[in-house]
């Protein structure tokens, strides 16, 4: 176990660095300069001597590889350098814009977990035939609902329609209930069709039909045997989502006017502010890293034969 | 959509309907596969001839006819600028399935290269591509595509590239597993055995055999890139003003969603149907119903 833990921690730690020297590349290699689109304006009267000391004031007249040392240093220390849009430092602005996307992320996910969960167990426990099918098609409909449209259809009904929830700007609770919705649907129906086809699989296995034959209901056998059994599969498409997750995310927060991370993203790429993309860039992989590393240890404690097997081969 | 398949095929196959009344083997497939196939044909037929299926223009708009609601003359209203939201929709759907194409074609090349490379070239060029493929992985395909138009510049093409770049990895995984399967086959072994070059058994042998659960993952990826170069539409990162761009529709009928609601909320039904029909179709090529 600790050699398989060192080994899955070492590969991260690979993939880590790599997306950093990556995004680096990527972004370094741009034909846009931020320094120029924010200091060439002439109402600041700023002469290309002054512009060209701005430029060494940043350390961005450095050779390239001498830049990259530097960043990857003082990434490690978790100084992400400085946003030339700003003016401050990057791990200032992510500190401030992150508390909105925590919440909408860790309540998006927990939204769609509970809708896929609830679809599974419809399309399974209903009365009726069409009911099933109906409630199995429901995922392929929301993976193809683009997500910025959606929360413009939810606004529409909810704030111009029914007048329900108030507009754009609501502050507390009440105005997350849109965008956490809008996040959660698309992101609920991969879920909701991997535990749809586990919940299939597993329901023909033979212990499924002796938890039946000793009287146990169908709905109790759906939770307490087979809801168990399609968990792994789920578990593992919800650590390939998260990317997903953070793209939502990214786009909801514009729909409803949130300051979170989406919007630091996209004032980023609007001002090419390199230092902010790649900080972006490089935490979300982390997250990504983290959340997989998360799932994968998290497999053993779900399937003890997993963790049997494991114990055997060390 | 699937509702109907199942009942669909236990009519065929009921043994007790008279021979004359079954249905010709052609007219077997499912009604959501047909409708699907349907879809994709009259959006083709709009990006290939708009003309003919609207007298509006999708680009100029009509004085006096501002933001009028869906009725006999404008069957979906108008925008702000008096244009026909029908007729803007038609003329859109060339940029939106264009640019799908070259995104599935970009991610296609690319990953099924590497994936052939990956799975054919030795243990270190393995280790080097798919290392780098997990990476591509790590950064959500947003930010990627985001990073590679900041590269590029805005516009429509740029933005294609770009979701076809962030598709690459997941192409490259599928076909080097696809090609490790092949490549240990027998006939594959009796092609080498028998003289043939590594390209060329690569090329006749490996390429074809490993190629038909990667066209599905294209048709697959159809859908969902029809999504993403919507939503950088959206944000203004795909098609300028005045193109007749969806997702740009939908961003530029936001402003008015209190009074017009149909210029935000048709293009996006638009976007969702051809989507639904590109997803029924892959599901089809699969070769397995879900």
């Amino acid at each position: 176990m600790t050699r398989y833990l060192i080994e899955r921690i070492g590969q991260a730690v690979i993939v880590l660095w790599a997306a950093f020297t990556v995004t680096f590349i990527l972004l370094h290699v741009l034909p846009g300069d931020a320094i120029l689109i924010k200091f060439q304006n002439p109402d600041l009267g700023l002469g290309p001597q002054q512009i060209a000391e701005i430029r060494a004031s940043y350390g961005v007249d450095r050779p390239l590889w001498l830049q990259y040392g530097h960043a990857i240093g003082s990434f490690l220390s978790g100084d992400f350098g400085y946003s030339i849009q700003a003016g401050v430092p990057v791990s200032e602005s992510i500190r401030a814009n992150l508390p909105p996307t925590l919440w909408l992320t860790g309540l998006g996910s927990l939204l769609a977990a509970v809708i896929a969960m609830i679809i599974a167990f419809a399309a399974s426990l209903s009365p009726f035939a069409w009911l099933r099918a109906l409630v199995r098609s429901a995922p392929a409909l929301f993976v193809s609902i683009p997500t910025f449209w959606l929360g413009i259809a939810l606004i529409q009904i909810f704030s111009f329609r029914l007048r329900l929830l108030p507009v754009i700007g609501a502050e507390g609770w009440r105005g997350l209930i849109l965008p956490v919705t809008t996040l959660a649907i698309p992101i609920s129906a991969p879920l909701a069709q991997i535990l749809v086809r586990a919940i299939d699989d597993v329901a023909t296995r033979p212990f499924v039909a002796v938890a039946r034959a000793k009287g146990a209901t169908h709905a109790w056998v759906l939770w307490r045997h087979v809801f168990r059994n399609a968990l792994p599969p789920a578990l593992t498409v919800a650590g390939v989502l998260f990317g997903e997750l953070l793209g939502g995310a990214l786009i909801t927060e514009t729909v409803f006017g949130l300051n979170g991370i989406g919007r630091l993203t996209q004032d980023a790429v609007n001002n090419q502010d390199a230092a902010v993309l790649q900080a972006v860039a490089v935490l979300s992989a982390v997250g990504f890293v983290v959340v997989n590393l998360g799932v994968d240890l998290l497999h053993p404690l779900l399937d003890p034969r997993l963790a049997r097997k494991e114990r055997v081969l060390s | 959509m699937t509702v109907a398949d199942p009942i669909e095929t236990r009519r065929d196959l009921s043994p007790d309907r008279p021979a004359w009344l079954r249905l010709p083997r052609f007219a077997r497939i499912p009604t959501s596969l047909a409708l699907a196939w349907l879809i994709i044909a009259i959006a083709a037929a709009w990006s290939l001839a708009p003309d003919l299926f609207t007298a509006y223009s999708g680009t100029a708009g009509l004085a006096l006819q501002h933001r009028l609601p869906p009725g006999g003359v404008h069957w979906l209203g108008t925008d702000e600028l008096g244009r026909d939201v029908l007729a803007r929709i038609i003329f859109g759907s060339v940029h939106t399935l264009s640019g799908a194409f070259v995104a599935v074609g970009v991610g296609l090349v690319a990953g099924t290269l590497l994936g052939l490379i990956a799975g054919s070239a030795g243990r270190l060029a393995d280790d080097i591509i798919m290392r780098m493929v997990d990476v591509l992985l790590a950064v959500p395909a947003l930010l990627l595509s985001l990073s590679i138009i900041i590269l590029l510049g805005f516009g429509t093409i740029n933005a294609a590239i770009a979701v076809g770049v962030s598709s690459v990895a997941s192409f490259a995984r599928l076909a080097r597993s696809e090609v490790a399967r092949v490549r240990t086959a027998d006939y594959v072994e009796a092609a080498f055995g028998s003289g043939g070059s590594v390209l060329a058994v690569l090329w006749r042998h490996v390429l074809p055999n490993a190629l038909t659960p990667v066209m599905a993952l294209a048709a697959l990826q159809f859908g969902s890139a029809i999504l993403s170069i919507s939503t950088l539409g959206f944000l203004g990162y795909g098609a300028q003003p005045p193109m007749p761009e969806w997702g740009l529709m939908i961003a530029e009928g936001r402003r008015y969603i209190a009074t017009a609601w149909w210029m935000s909320i048709f293009p996006g039904v638009a976007v969702v149907i051809v989507v639904l029909a590109t997803n029924r179709i892959s599901l089809s090529l699969r070769g397995r119903p879900d």
